[in-house]
C-alpha cells in the first residue's frame, strides 16, 4: 500500500526526522491561508498523488508571493497530472501540500528497503540526491552506499555515521544526518514498511538536515496491525477495478490486452497470461481467484473482467486441487448466465473432478469451448477473438 | 530415495486443531504412508487430547521428545506463524514446512536472522521450506502440505517451483506422459523465505533417484538466477526451466508478495536468458515442460 508525501512526512517527523513545516490542503483558499500561516516569502505548492515524477509533470511549483500560491494551487488542483509512473491518462490531483521554502545547499538520497539476498534491511545512501536513483544505480553504482542491518539490532550510530560521511555530509552536520538515518530505519521497521525513501534529503545553509520528499510502500500482510497506516489509505488513488476485486477477495490487476483470464493460483495465472502472449495475443488482466472459489466469487470475477470494454474473450484455466473442478464449472456456468456473456469463453480444467466439471459445462447448453492443455486453450481463445 | 522426506519421516503438525490444519492433515494421512508419518499435533490448550487419532502435545519440544519426529508442518494463522517457526527451530527439528500465507515480512526477517545467528553460534541447522508454499511430496511415500496427492506418480524427475498450482501443472504433465516425480517441492511465493531454488537443485543433484529436474520460477528476486549460475558449474542432470511473468508489468505485486519486478535483473526475460546461458532447456510455453523433459532423458 502507498501513501501520500504529506502523510509520509508526518510519519518521519514522529520518528525524529526533520521535515519542512507544511499544511495539507484541498482547496485554493485553504492553500493561500496555509501559506499565510506558514509565513515567510517562499512556498512550495506540491500536488499529492501516489505516483513519482510529479515535478517534471508540472505538479510541484515554487511560489514567491501569495498571489503565486493562489495561481499555482489553482493550476495544480484538479489537473490530470501525467508522470512516468501514472500512464498516459495521468492521475487527478485532489490534494495539495503547501510547504515553507528551504535553503537547499546539497541534495542526498537515503532509503530503507528489504533485501531479499541477505534477508536484512538495506539502508542506502547516495550523494546524488534529487535524481532518478535507478539511473544512478545503473550509470554510477559506486555512488550508492549500502549497509545491511539486522532487524533486531537496528542501525547503529556508527553505521549511520559511515553512510553520512560516505556521501559527503559535512562534519558539522553528521550528527543531524545520523539522527535522520536512524529515524528512517526505526520508522521503516515500526510501520511495517517495504520501502521508505527520502529523495532528496537536504543540507540547508544553516547546516540542518531535512527530508524534502517522502515515499513509502507498506507490506500488505502487516496492515492488520497498522491502524495508523490503514487510516492513510486513499481510495481515490487506487484502480477502481482492483479495489472492487479486493472486496471479493480476488487478486486482480488490469493490463492492456483483450483476453480476460481467470485462474487459480498466482504462478499459474502469470503462466496463463504468458501463454496467451506466446500464442499471439495479449492478456487483459491478471486474476487469481485463490483457493476457495465459490459461485459468487467466480461471478464477481466475470463482472470485473467484463467491465473492461477491451475484453473480447475470456480464458478460464483451473488446476483443481483442493478446489474441485465441478465447483468451478458450476460457478462458470452461473457467471456466464448471470452476466449474459456475449464474448467467446474457453475453459481448461485439470485435476480433481475434472470429468464432472467438463460434463457440467457441456450440459449447460452454453457455447463454452473446452480445452485440454494451456497451449490448446490459448490457441482456441486467440482464434476465437480474431 | 528422494529429497528431504520419505515414507519413514515423522511429522508434527503445528496448527492441526484449526480448520485448515485439520482438513489438510486428514488428506495427508490418507495419502500413501501418511497414517504412520503424522505422529503429533501441537496446541498448548489441548495437550493430552487427540484429533484424527493423532496425539496433541503442549509444545513442539514435547512432541519431538515423545514421538521422535524430526519435521514439522505449520498451518498457524499469520500473526503467530513466525513464532511457530521459531518454536520448531528451538526444538532442533531437521525441517520446518510453513504453509501459512500472509505472514508480515518483518516477522520473517526477524525469525530468519535469529535462525542464522543460532546456526552461527553452533546451534543445529534447521531447514525452513516456505512460508506461503504448498509444501512437498515424495509420491507413494508421504505428502506434507496442501497439494492434491492423486495427480502425482512415483518417478525420477524432480520438480521445484515457488508457486503451488504451477507446480501441479508440471506434475500433471509428467504423470500424464508416464514419467513421475522423485520429489516435488514448492518453495513459496514470499520475498523472505527459507530453502531456495539453489538449495533444492543441490539436493536433486545429489539424489541418485532423480534423473532430471523441472525448475519453475517467477518474476522478482534473485533466486532463479542464483540457482542457474550454481547449476552451470555443478549440476550433472538435465534441467527444463520456465519463468512465469513475461507479461507482468513492473512495479505491480502479482498475487504473491514476492512476485514484483523491482529492478532490471528480476524480469522473466532476464531470468530466462541467464538460465539458457547456464545450460537449461528453457521454454516460454509452460504446456511443454513435460515433453521437453522426456526428450532430455
Amino acid at each position: 500500500m502507498k501513501i501520500h508525501e504529506y502523510q509520509g512526512k508526518q510519519l518521519l517527523k514522529k520518528f525524529g526526522v526533520a521535515v519542512p513545516r507544511g499544511v495539507f490542503c484541498q482547496s485554493v483558499d485553504e492553500a493561500v491561508k496555509a501559506a499565510e500561516s506558514l509565513g515567510g516569502n517562499l512556498w512550495v505548492v506540491k500536488a499529492q498523488i501516489h505516483a513519482g515524477g510529479r515535478g517534471k509533470g508540472g505538479g510541484v511549483k515554487v511560489a514567491k508571493s501569495l498571489d503565486e500560491v493562489r495561481e499555482f494551487a489553482g493550476q495544480i488542483l484538479g489537473m490530470q497530472l501525467v508522470t512516468h509512473q501514472t500512464g498516459p491518462v495521468g492521475q487527478k490531483v485532489r490534494r495539495l501540500l503547501i510547504e515553507e521554502g528551504a535553503d537547499i545547499r546539497k541534495e542526498y538520497y537515503v532509503a530503507a528497503l528489504t533485501d531479499r539476498t541477505t534477508q536484512t534491511v538495506a539502508m542506502m545512501a547516495s550523494s546524488e540526491g534529487g535524481m532518478d536513483i535507478e539511473k544512478v544505480a545503473h550509470d554510477t553504482p559506486e555512488k550508492i552506499l549500502k549497509v545491511f542491518v539486522d532487524p533486531e539490532e537496528g542501525l547503529s550510530a556508527k553505521q549511520a555515521a559511515e553512510l553520512a560521511t560516505g556521501i559527503g555530509v559535512p562534519a558539522a552536520s553528521v550528527d543531524s544526518a545520523v539522527a535522520a538515518l536512524q529515524g528512517l530505519f526505526k520508522c521503516y521497521m515500526e510501520t511495517d514498511a517495504s520501502l521508505a525513501e527520502i529523495n532528496p534529503l537536504i543540507l540547508e545553509g544553516n547546516g540542518n538536515i531535512k527530508a524534502i520528499d517522502a515515499k513509502f510502500n507498506f507490506d500488505s500482510n502487516a496492515l492488520y496491525r497498522q491502524p495508523e497506516i490503514m487510516a492513510f489509505r486513499d481510495l481515490d488513488e487506487e484502480d477502481p477495478d482492483e479495489l472492487e476485486a479486493s472486496k471479493h477477495d480476488l487478486s486482480y490487476i488490469s493490463l492492456d490486452g483483450n483476453i480476460g483470464c481467470l485462474v487459480n493460483g498466482a504462478g499459474l495465472a502469470m503462466a496463463t497470461m504468458d501463454t496467451i502472449k506466446y500464442f499471439g495475443a495479449e492478456p487483459a488482466n491478471f486474476l487469481d481467484v485463490g483457493g476457495g472459489a465459490t459461485t459468487e466469487k467466480v461471478t464477481s470475477a466475470f463482472q470485473i473482467m467484463l467491465k473492461n470494454p477491451k475484453v473480447k474473450g475470456i480464458l478460464v484455466n483451473i488446476f483443481g486441487g483442493i478446489m474441485r473442478c465441478d465447483t468451478i464449472a458450476t460457478g462458470v456456468v452461473a457467471a456466464a448466465r448471470e452476466t449474459h456473456l456475449s464474448v467467446p469463453l474457453v475453459v481448461r480444467m485439470k485435476g480433481t473432478n475434472e470429468d464432472i466439471g467438463k460434463k457440467i459445462l457441456s450440459d449447460s447448453g452454453l457455447p463454452i469451448i473446452t480445452a485440454d492443455s494451456m497451449a490448446d486453450a490459448a490457441t482456441k481463445i486467440v482464434a476465437a477473438v480474431k | 530415495m528422494s529429497i528431504l522426506i520419505n515414507k519413514d519421516t515423522k511429522i508434527i503438525t503445528q496448527g492441526m486443531t484449526g480448520k485448515t490444519g485439520q482438513f489438510h492433515t486428514e488428506k495427508c494421512q490418507e495419502y500413501a504412508n501418511g497414517k504412520n508419518c503424522f505422529v503429533a499435533g501441537v496446541n498448548p490448550k489441548k495437550a493430552g487430547e487427540s484429533l484424527l487419532g493423532i496425539p496433541i502435545f503442549g509444545s513442539v519440544k514435547d512432541a519431538a521428545a515423545e514421538t521422535g519426529a524430526t519435521v514439522s508442518v505449520i498451518y498457524v494463522p499469520p500473526p503467530g506463524a513466525a513464532a511457530a517457526i521459531w518454536e520448531a527451530v528451538e526444538a532442533d527439528l531437521d525441517l520446518v514446512v510453513c504453509i501459512t500465507e500472509g505472514i508480515p515480512v518483518r516477522d520473517m526477517l526477524v525469525v530468519r536472522n535469529r535462525m542464522k545467528k543460532r546456526e552461527a553460534a553452533g546451534g543445529k541447522k534447521t531447514l525452513l521450506l516456505g512460508p506461503n508454499c504448498p509444501g512437498l511430496i515424495t509420491p507413494d511415500e508421504v505428502k506434507i502440505g496442501i497439494m492434491p496427492g492423486h495427480i502425482h506418480r512415483k518417478g525420477r524427475i524432480g520438480v521445484v517451483s515457488r508457486s503451488g498450482t504451477l507446480t501441479y501443472e508440471a506434475v500433471g504433465q509428467l504423470t500424464e506422459i508416464g514419467l513421475g516425480q522423485s520429489t516435488a517441492v514448492g518453495t513459496g511465493g514470499d520475498p523472505i523465505n527459507g530453502l531456495k531454488h539453489i538449495d533444492i537443485m543441490r539436493l536433486f543433484n545429489d539424489d541418485p533417484d532423480t534423473d532430471a529436474v523441472i525448475m519453475i520460477g517467477e518474476i522478482g528476486g534473485p533466486d532463479e538466477a542464483d540457482a542457474a549460475v550454481w547449476c552451470k558449474a555443478n549440476m550433472k542432470k538435465p534441467i527444463v526451466g520456465f519463468i512465469a511473468g513475461v507479461t507482468a508489468p513492473a512495479g505491480k505485486r502479482m498475487g504473491h508478495a514476492g512476485a514484483l519486478i523491482s529492478g532490471g535483473a528480476d524480469t522473466a526475460d532476464a531470468k530466462l536468458a541467464i538460465m539458457e546461458e547456464c545450460g537449461f532447456t528453457v521454454t516460454r510455453d509452460p504446456s511443454e515442460m513435460g515433453k521437453l523433459i522426456k526428450k532430455l532423458i
